[in-house]
C-alpha cells in the first residue's frame, strides 16, 4: 500500500519548473522593447484598425504578432515555443507535446495522419467526432468500426467493450492503430489500459481522442489519462476544460512515437502564422492547471454532484453519473460531466436545450434526442447552477407531456460500403433525401453539436437513418455536413 | 477631514454623501458590506458600494413594498420575504396581527448580523416568534415550495450583482408556483430613468408579465436611489392592485405610516407617459 502511494507521488511530480510560462514571459519582454514593426500583421499593434483595437483591447492586439527570432516559430520550434512544449509534455507526463492552433480537430487529424497512410486500417468506435473521419478522407485509411454498446434507457452510445476490440484486432491483424474516445462527449470512458495493451500486443498504435479529457490530467478522482494508460498519441482540447482560448489545443505523444515525423505531419496542414494569442493562452493555462488544477476540479466535481442531486430531486429528469459504471462499456465516468436524460418528462433533449435558451437565457453545450449536456468548468459559480436547476424545474412544470411519439435511439449501426476517401472523391449525384434509400452516401450528415456523424462518406443510406434525420430536424437539431444547406438533398455515389 | 461616500448611478453620474464615521466594513462570501454614519441620511448600508438603505429614507421603500399588497389581499397569513436582511420589510409586516408566519430567506448571514448590530431600528423585529430566518439561495429555497404562500416580497439588490438570479424567468416562475391560487408577489423593480437601469427594468417586467395574469408597476420617490425614482412590481394571480384595494379594512387597522396612504396607493399606479410606453413595449 505504502509503495503504491509512492509511485503515484512520483508520477505527480514534475521534472521542470512549472511556474514558468516562456511564451507569456517572452511576449511581456517583447512588449516592453517597443519594437518598430515593419512586418505582418498589417494592423501594426492595432493602430491600423482602431475599431478592432477598441473592441479587443490594446493589450490584446499588441501581442498579435508574427513569428520572429525572439518569439520562435511554431513550424520549427527551437526556443520559447520549444520550452513551452517541453513544459506541457512534463505537465501531462507525455514524451512530447505539440502546441496546436487549429483546434483539437487539427490535433486529431495530425494524430491519425501520423499513424495511418493510404489503405491502412484503423480500428475505432463509430461515435467518433467528425474530425477523425475527416482525417480518413484526407489520408485514405479505411475504418474498421467497433460498434459501441448503447444504453437502452438513455439512448446514448457508450464506450467500446474489450471483447469487441479484441475481436476487431483478431479479424484485422493488419490494422495499424486503435482509436479510443477518452471520454465520449457524455463522459463515458472505455477500459483504455486494456485497449492499449491489446493494441500494443498486436503491434498497433493506440490513439486517444481526449477532447473532453484535459482535466483528467490534473484533478483527483478522475478516470485514467491516455498518457498514463500508455497510449501513443492523444488529442487534448485545452480550450474545453483546460481554460485556454478557443482553437488552442495540444497533441501529446508517448515514447514510441518519433516527434520529428509528427512535426512534419502537423506542418502539412498547419498555418505558418501561428497565433501568439492562442499559444500564450496554452502556456498560461498549462501553468494554471499544474498550480491550481487539483483544487479547481475538486470544486467542479462538487458542483456537478450537487447539481445531479438537485436535478434528480425535481423528478422526471435523470442526471446520470458514476452509478452507470459497469466495468466494461462504461469502464469509468467523468464526474465533472452534467448530462441529463430528458425523455421521461416528454421532451427531446434538443427541445429542452431550445427552451433553456429562448425562455431562460441559459445556453448549454448541446441537446440531442434524449439528453442534454451542461458543460461545467473552472469558470462556473454556484448561483448560475441554481438558475439551471430552477429553470429545469420550471420547464418540467410548464411543458411536461406523456412523451408519446418520442424517439429513443441515438445510435444506428452503419453499413460501410467503401472507404471515406473513395466515397468522398468518387463520381456522385445529388438526390432528394427521401429518394436516397439504398444509395451510398458521399458526404457527412450530423447534428452539431455533438458533431458525431449520423452518416459518413461511404455508408449506405437506410430508411431508419432517414427517419432519424427527419426527426432530428423536426425537433430543431442543427444539422450540418451536406453541400445542400437546407439538407433536403444529399450527394450519393453514381454507381 | 473631508470624507465622502460616492456611488456611481451611471458611469457619468455620481451621488455623494458626506460621511462622519465608517462603522463597519467586511467582505463576505458574496459581497462587500459597509455601514457608515452620515450627517444628512443617518446610518447608511451599502453593498458592493451601492446604497441599500439609509435611516432617513428607508421608510419609503419598506412601507411601499409591504402595505400595498397587505391592503389588497384580504387574508394574508403566510409570507415569504426574499433578501431584506436589514429587517425593514419584516418590521412593517409584523405590525399585522393576522400574519402567522414570515419566512425570511437571506443569502448572506453577515448582512443580517451587521444590521442587527448597527441598524437596530430596522432589525428590531427579526426576533419576532413568527419570523423564521433561512440562510439560503432563494432560488434553491423556493423551488421546493408549492402553493404555500399568500404573499412573496422580493427585496433584492440590483440585477447586476450576486442576486442577478432573482430577476430571471425561472425565479418568477418558481414564485408563481410557490404562491397559493390567490397569491401576490411584490418586487423591487429598479429605476426607469437611466438607460442601463431602464433596460434591466424592462427585461424583468417582461418576464413577470409572462408569468402572472396580473402584472402592474407602481412608483415611489426615494432620494438616495438612482434618479431618486423607484419602481415596484405588483404581480398577482387574482387580486387587482386598485380594484381590490379595501380602504375601509386597512384604515380600521389604524396603522401609522409616514409615506403610505390608501390615496397614495392608487396614485402610485398612475405612471408617467414615457414609463407607460416602456412597459407596453415589453408586455
Amino acid at each position: 500500500m505504502y509503495q503504491k502511494k509512492c509511485v503515484i507521488m512520483e508520477q505527480k511530480n514534475f521534472t521542470l519548473n512549472q511556474n514558468r510560462a516562456p511564451i507569456y514571459e517572452a511576449l511581456q519582454t517583447f512588449r516592453q522593447m517597443r519594437v518598430v514593426p515593419f512586418d505582418v500583421p498589417g494592423h501594426k499593434r492595432g493602430r491600423g484598425n482602431p475599431e478592432l483595437a477598441a473592441f479587443l483591447g490594446e493589450r490584446c492586439v499588441s501581442i498579435d504578432v508574427n513569428s520572429m527570432k525572439p518569439l520562435d516559430n511554431l513550424c520549427h520550434p527551437v526556443s520559447i515555443i520549444r520550452e513551452a512544449e517541453c513544459l506541457a509534455a512534463d505537465a501531462f507526463h507525455a514524451a512530447h507535446a505539440f502546441l496546436m492552433v487549429g483546434g483539437t480537430t487539427s490535433s486529431v487529424q495530425s494524430m491519425v495522419l501520423a499513424a495511418c497512410k493510404r489503405g491502412d486500417k484503423i480500428i475505432l468506435p463509430r461515435n467518433v467526432h467528425r474530425s477523425v473521419i475527416n482525417a480518413l478522407v484526407l489520408c485514405g485509411a479505411v475504418p474498421v468500426y467497433v460498434n459501441p454498446e448503447v444504453d437502452q434507457r438513455l439512448g446514448i452510445s457508450l464506450g467500446m467493450q474489450r471483447e469487441q476490440v479484441a475481436k476487431a484486432i483478431r479479424e484485422n491483424p493488419d490494422a495499424v492503430a486503435v482509436l479510443v474516445n477518452n471520454p465520449t462527449y457524455y463522459g463515458v470512458c472505455s477500459d483504455i489500459r486494456a485497449i492499449v495493451k491489446m493494441a500494443h500486443d498486436a503491434g498497433m498504435y493506440c490513439l486517444a481522442d481526449e477532447a473532453h479529457g484535459t482535466h483528467f490530467y490534473f484533478g483527483e478522482h478522475m478516470p485514467v489519462t491516455a498518457m498514463e494508460a500508455g497510449a501513443d498519441m492523444t488529442a487534448v482540447s485545452m480550450h474545453k476544460s483546460g481554460g485556454s482560448l478557443t482553437q488552442s489545443s495540444l497533441l501529446l505523444t508517448g515514447p514510441n512515437v518519433n516527434p520529428g515525423h509528427v512535426r512534419q505531419i502537423i506542418n502539412l496542414t498547419q498555418t505558418t502564422s501561428g497565433s501568439y494569442l492562442l499559444m500564450s493562452s496554452l502556456d498560461i493555462s498549462r501553468r494554471n492547471l499544474v498550480l491550481r488544477g487539483k483544487e479547481v476540479f475538486e470544486k467542479v466535481i462538487s458542483m456537478a454532484e450537487y447539481a445531479r442531486e438537485e436535478i434528480n430531486a425535481i423528478g422526471g429528469y435523470y442526471a446520470f453519473g458514476k452509478e452507470l459504471i459497469n466495468g466494461n462499456s462504461i469502464f469509468d465516468f467523468d464526474p465533472t460531466k452534467l448530462s441529463i436524460h430528458t425523455r421521461d418528462i416528454g421532451l427531446a433533449g434538443i427541445e429542452v436545450y431550445d427552451i433553456l435558451r429562448d425562455d431562460y437565457d441559459i445556453q448549454i453545450e448541446f441537446g440531442d434526442i434524449g439528453n442534454i449536456l451542461a458543460y461545467l468548468s473552472i469558470g462556473d459559480r454556484p448561483q448560475e447552477l441554481e438558475r439551471l436547476v430552477s429553470a429545469l424545474a420550471e420547464i418540467r412544470r410548464r411543458y411536461q407531456t406523456d412523451g408519446s411519439g418520442l424517439l429513443s435511439q441515438e445510435y444506428i449501426d452503419p453499413q460501410v460500403v467503401t472507404s471515406p476517401q473513395e466515397a468522398f472523391y468518387a463520381p456522385k449525384k445529388s438526390v432528394l433525401l427521401q429518394e436516397s434509400i439504398g444509395c451510398v452516401c458521399s458526404e457527412f450528415v450530423m447534428c452539431y453539436p455533438p458533431g458525431i456523424p449520423i452518416l459518413a462518406p461511404g455508408e449506405r443510406i437506410t430508411a431508419e437513418i432517414l427517419d432519424y434525420i427527419e426527426y432530428a430536424k423536426a425537433k430543431g437539431c442543427s444539422m450540418t455536413g451536406p453541400e445542400d444547406p437546407d439538407i433536403l438533398r444529399i450527394n450519393v455515389l453514381t454507381t | 477631514m473631508e470624507l465622502w461616500f460616492s456611488e456611481f448611478h451611471t458611469p457619468d453620474v455620481k451621488h455623494s454623501i458626506r460621511v462622519n464615521r465608517h462603522l463597519f466594513s467586511a467582505k463576505s462570501d458574496y459581497q462587500q458590506i459597509d455601514i457608515f454614519d452620515t450627517p444628512e441620511f443617518g446610518r447608511v448600508l451599502a453593498l458592493d458600494n451601492n446604497v441599500m438603505l439609509t435611516e432617513r429614507d428607508e421608510f419609503i421603500y419598506d412601507e411601499m413594498i409591504t402595505h400595498v399588497p397587505m391592503s389588497v389581499h384580504p387574508h394574508i397569513q403566510d409570507i415569504l420575504v426574499i433578501g431584506a436582511g436589514d429587517g425593514g420589510v419584516v418590521r412593517e409586516l409584523t405590525r399585522y396581527e393576522t400574519v402567522q408566519r414570515i419566512d425570511l430567506v437571506e443569502l448572506d448571514p453577515q448582512v443580517l448580523e451587521a444590521c442587527r448590530t448597527y441598524l437596530p431600528e430596522n432589525a428590531c423585529r427579526l426576533d419576532d416568534a413568527r419570523v423564521h430566518i433561512h440562510f439560503n439561495n432563494a432560488l434553491r429555497f423556493i423551488r421546493r415550495c408549492t402553493q404555500q404562500y399568500d404573499l412573496i416580497i422580493v427585496d433584492s439588490t440590483d440585477p447586476f450583482g450576486p442576486l442577478e438570479s432573482y430577476f430571471t424567468r425561472e425565479f418568477y416562475g418558481s414564485c408563481y408556483n410557490a404562491l397559493k391560487e390567490d397569491g401576490i408577489m411584490v418586487n423591487q423593480q429598479g429605476s426607469p430613468f437611466y438607460k442601463h437601469d431602464a433596460e434591466a427594468m424592462q427585461r424583468s417586467h417582461q418576464r413577470i408579465a409572462r408569468t402572472f395574469p396580473i402584472s402592474r408597476v407602481y412608483q415611489a420617490h426615494i432620494p438616495t436611489y438612482a434618479a431618486g425614482y423607484w419602481l415596484f412590481g405588483f404581480a398577482s394571480k387574482k387580486y387587482h392592485p386598485i380594484d381590490d384595494l379595501d380602504v375601509a379594512r386597512w384604515r380600521a387597522l389604524h396603522l401609522e405610516t409616514q409615506y403610505y396612504t390608501t390615496k397614495l396607493h392608487i396614485g402610485a399606479f398612475y405612471l408617467p407617459a414615457f414609463l407607460e410606453k416602456m412597459l407596453e413595449e415589453v408586455e
